[in-house]
């Protein structure tokens, strides 16, 4: 068991592709840890400069207590799951989970001891036989889990570990990494580019774009308040409403309408000043009439989700989402109004959240909903 | 019900007296004798009849022709050649009992180890292995190079190598600083081996590259991860993974180079049919000797030599295919 510390972490690609832009990170010891970000933004790169298949440019990385930037990949004591898994089709379940003992030449009985203990954590024993190819997606991920576990590693590295896998499965196979992960209490770093996978396992989550992490927190923190307007597009399965807006002595003006400051932040505005108005589809309430501070348009879409439904204004303020409760009547034509709820409401300037000073988080915030921001 | 005859379609139809049956499917297909594209049989043998035409002049013909001359005592001058007696099997035991027979026979078996199996292979696949993660100017001209030996023609590159390995003002001789060795009479075995590696390394180490290729990456990383070794990750990685195309670059490789005239221009089999090698042979029996018929017979055993190379790896081939299948 072993934390992960990153100190300006640099990958250049020949070529001049800067993939790794001095990270600086630490992932805590038993930590479940998801980079998250977009294609091309380097989270791949960072975990598999952490497994030591790729050389950094620059910088260090520890695992534990020893500084590994130079050690081979074999010698890290990290194991990793990959995309594709990477079964051996020429082997038996049995010795694609013995391989990595096989290599630290562990004897033959005692390897396929292990590789069947490990099996049956994982309720692969029936398949000991088998090859890959006559396995389930689902199955085969859990000999790739096996395959890491068997040599107790000091760290897991997953690669998209679930993308491979079928809707169904890919839920079912969610909640059981969660759970395995929080038994072995190793230190665990996963990649994805699935804001939603990220947010259900991950302790923390760093959401990444260029090379560069732009924001690193929980997944509430991240989920509640983007430090950015790119992590506030990214996170959420309905990207937030990022609507532009102008500061004035009453509220912030987006399109016709005037609505209120978010409780805390007048001091820190100036009257006149360009922002950016937050606020994601499920903390907007619908209203069939005119409420003061709202945003009104014409329905032009709506989504059924299930048990909700995402609807697409268009009005003054250009288009805004809201997502209304599955009973709501709401037509193609018809005038809706989306409340925001004031406790979610975030300011953006020049990309960047507006924090309040003293309770940055404000998950704490039970504030009154409506309630009017000194302006 | 699959493929029916006629009858057994119209009983069918009036089984189930249902009107609604794609009747234009059933009655193209009577009509065609069953093909995909309707042709029906007699057409369809007018498209073969061009292609079997010529593969019966040019492969069939010549092969039963070489088979029946065997069987008789043509030569290429002389009464024998104005009219051949048959002479039965006399060839065949006669080549057998042949001490040059024999002795070309294990001369090509060391000509196709030496050259084919162990060397082409090995060093197309060992140039494919090192160039697998290179991309740009290196690779492309490895490559190049590689592909210029092998599609230049071959009396060009002989000539080449006459004045590499030449005793007097050879550049090898310079190269090494070895004055004055005649490596064509004293090496000539090793010689024609050694070029005949340099001549076709090229094919192995395209096909393997391509092998190589389509090995995934994370199955390499995987094992590196575990601390393999790069001789283990060949074992238990790449081998498996590529055995299909060893067996089919060995068979390929072993046949050209075991029917390979080349060497002749390099050694004209000498000194002291040191390299007289199979088809070297044969030809110093049938065209400078003249005996044909003799000529004939060592060439239907050297095919025969050839389909059980061929078997034997088309056997290994299928074996792999059970395995995993």
């Amino acid at each position: 068991m072993a934390a992960i510390t990153m100190g300006q972490l640099t990958k250049v690609y020949p070529g001049g592709v800067r993939a790794l832009n001095e990270i600086d990170l630490t992932v805590e010891d038993g930590e479940f840890f998801a980079l998250l970000g977009p294609s091309g933004c380097g989270k791949t790169t960072l975990l598999r400069t952490i497994a030591g298949l790729e050389e950094s440019s620059g910088g260090s990385i520890r695992i534990g207590e020893n500084d590994v930037t130079s050690t081979p990949p074999g010698r890290r004591d990290v194991a990793m799951v990959f995309q594709d898994y990477a079964l051996f089709p020429h082997m038996t379940v049995t010795d694609n989970i013995a391989y990595p003992l096989k290599i630290k030449k562990v004897a033959g009985r005692e390897r396929t001891v292990k590789a069947a203990e490990t099996a049956a954590e994982l309720g692969l024993s029936d398949y000991l036989e088998r090859r890959p190819g006559q396995l389930s997606g689902g199955q085969q991920q859990r000999v790739a889990l096996a395959r890491a576990m068997a040599c107790h590693p000091k760290v897991f590295l997953f690669d998209e570990p679930l993308s491979n896998l079928d809707a169904r499965m890919r839920l079912e196979a969610r909640t059981f990494l969660k759970r395995l992960q929080r038994e072995l209490g190793v230190t665990t770093v996963f990649v994805t580019h699935d804001q939603a996978e990220a947010l259900a396992l991950a302790d923390r989550i760093a959401v990444m774009e260029g090379g560069k992490i732009r924001q690193l927190g929980t997944p509430s923190e991240v989920f509640r308040r983007p430090a950015n307007t790119f992590v506030a597009s990214f996170i959420g399965s309905t990207p937030m409403n990022l609507l532009d807006g102008v500061v004035r002595a009453q509220g912030v003006e987006v399109g016709d309408q005037l609505l209120p400051v978010p409780v805390g932040l007048g001091d820190h505005l100036v009257e006149g000043e360009k922002v950016v108005y937050g606020i994601r589809p499920e903390y907007l309430g619908h209203a069939p009439a005119a409420v003061p501070g709202s945003l009104g348009g014409e329905v032009r879409v709506v989504e059924n989700l299930g048990s909700a439904q995402l609807v697409t204004l268009e009005g003054s303020a250009g288009f805004v989402q809201l997502v209304v409760n599955e009973d709501t009547p709401v037509a193609i034509g018809d005038h809706g109004y989306a409340v925001p709820r004031q406790d979610r409401v975030l300011l953006y300037r020049d990309g960047d959240l507006i924090t309040g000073g003293a309770d940055p988080s404000g998950l704490s915030a039970d504030a009154p909903s409506l309630a009017k921001g000194p302006a | 019900m699959p493929e029916t005859s006629p009858t057994d379609t119209s009983t069918g139809t009036l089984g189930n007296g249902s009107k609604g049956r794609p009747s234009a499917g059933a009655p193209a297909a009577r009509e065609s004798g069953g093909d995909a594209a309707g042709l029906g049989r007699r057409r369809a043998a007018g498209f073969v009849a061009p292609s079997l035409l010529l593969i019966t002049a040019f492969l069939l013909f010549p092969a039963l022709w070489t088979i029946y001359l065997g069987l008789t005592d043509y030569r290429l001058t002389g009464f024998a050649a104005a009219d051949p007696q048959m002479v039965g099997l006399d060839n065949f035991t006669n080549a057998i009992g042949d001490d040059r027979f024999s002795n070309s026979l294990v001369l090509t078996l060391q000509f196709v180890l030496g050259s084919a199996v162990l060397g082409q292979a090995v060093i197309g696949f060992t140039i494919a292995w090192l160039m697998r993660n290179r991309t740009g100017a290196l690779r492309r001209t490895v490559e190049a190079l590689v592909l210029l030996a092998w599609i230049l023609p071959s009396s060009v590159i002989t000539f080449l190598w006459i004045a590499l390995l030449d005793r007097d003002g050879g550049t090898f001789n310079a190269l090494i600083n070895t004055p004055g060795t005649a490596w064509l009479l004293e090496y000539p075995m090793a010689s024609i081996i050694v070029f005949n590696i340099w001549k076709g390394a090229a094919f192995s180490m395209m096909l393997y590259a391509a092998a190589i290729g389509n090995v995934p990456p994370s199955h390499l990383e995987t094992a590196r991860l575990a601390g393999a070794s790069t001789w283990q990750q060949l074992r238990d990685v790449v081998f498996p993974r590529i055995k299909g195309h060893i067996l089919t670059n060995l068979l390929l490789i072993s046949l050209w180079t075991f029917n390979d005239f080349t060497p002749f221009l390099l050694t004209a089999g000498g000194p002291e049919d040191r390299t007289e090698i199979m088809p070297v042979f044969i030809y110093k029996i049938a065209l400078q000797s003249g005996e044909l018929g003799f000529g004939a017979a060592i060439s239907v055993l050297m095919l025969l030599i050839n389909l059980v190379i061929a078997l034997v790896y088309v056997r290994l081939l299928r074996q792999r295919k059970d395995k995993t299948a």
